[in-house]
């Protein structure tokens, strides 16, 4: 077996902020790739089973990323992503939001604060996120509301999904 | 001042963390406890104040000493509500190990077809 990598989440209470810290076995311009390529980012960032289907993505400062979540049953939810600070393969920082099919920000749903920073190690990455919402309501609102539909259902077919992903790790070993 | 009530609060300091780490095993003494950090006694008797506003532990008392001990019915709350959350991260970094996995094979096919 590979070692375990380091995977962290922890939620501050008191600066509403959710902090998630997780290594990744590849090299630092890939990894950054993967989190800021569209193409790259639609093959992941959606939790099983929904798929993240990108719209239109504008990766600087004052761009957006237009994507919607798509349920199992077709059913699309869009999110945006405000980008507001960029150093190339070090960090980026971005607002996101609920929003309609053309980035009009729903304003009933929180937004939130995000900063992503990469590190290259050796041979692995480590990504440091940091969620701040206004408050911790807030926080508490789009985990009940965001993933309740799929989720459920996501979750039943995590187990078997990790082994699939295990016997593929080792294959390719 | 508004009283703690929230388990949130109770496990947003590291302190409070690792006292709860601590009692999960056993329940223990305030002394007994203080014995294992550097703070001084009050610093770990507010804590244990917070923690029991909060309902995380409850005291107990045993002959002349007084316990504090944890609620594990509380803590699963926090577990329930955080996992969701995690397990969302967890399936995306699945998925995002995946990618990475499957672009590393490719620069090592364009090295190899380089050779």
């Amino acid at each position: 077996m590979k070692k375990s990598l380091l995977f962290d989440f922890t939620v501050n209470k008191e600066s509403n902020t959710i902090n998630v810290n997780r290594e990744f076995a590849a090299p630092l311009d890939m990894v950054w790739d993967a989190w800021t390529k569209p193409e790259i980012l639609d093959q992941w960032w959606a939790p099983k089973p929904w798929q993240a289907k990108t719209k239109s993505m504008d990766f600087k400062v004052g761009g957006m990323w237009l994507y919607a979540m798509v349920s199992p049953a077709n059913e699309a939810h869009w999110c945006k992503a405000d980008y507001q600070k960029i150093e190339e393969q070090k960090n980026y920082s971005l607002a996101d939001a609920f929003c309609d099919e053309n980035g009009n920000v729903n304003s009933d749903f929180p937004r939130s604060q995000w900063t992503n920073i990469f590190t290259g190690n050796t041979d692995t990455t480590t990504v440091n996120i940091s969620i701040e919402y206004e408050n911790l309501a807030d926080l508490q609102q789009i985990i009940e509301l965001g993933f309740k539909e799929g989720f459920s259902m996501g979750l039943e077919n995590l187990d078997r999904y990790l082994e699939e992903q295990l016997t593929f790790a080792n294959k390719t070993k | 001042m508004e009283t703690r009530r929230d388990i949130f609060q109770a496990i947003a300091d590291p302190t409070r963390r690792a006292i709860i780490t601590l009692i999960a095993l056993q329940a223990m003494t305030p002394n007994a406890i203080a014995e294992h950090f550097d703070t001084t006694r009050q610093a770990v008797s507010k804590h244990l104040r917070i923690l029991t506003e909060c309902e995380l532990v409850t005291q107990k008392q045993q002959g002349r000493e007084i316990y504090y001990q944890l609620e594990i019915n509380k803590m699963k709350q926090i577990d329930q509500w955080l996992e969701q959350f995690r397990k969302i991260w967890e399936s995306r970094f699945t998925q995002l190990d995946h990618v990475l996995a499957t672009m590393s094979a490719g620069r090592q096919a364009i090295k190899n077809n380089k050779k």
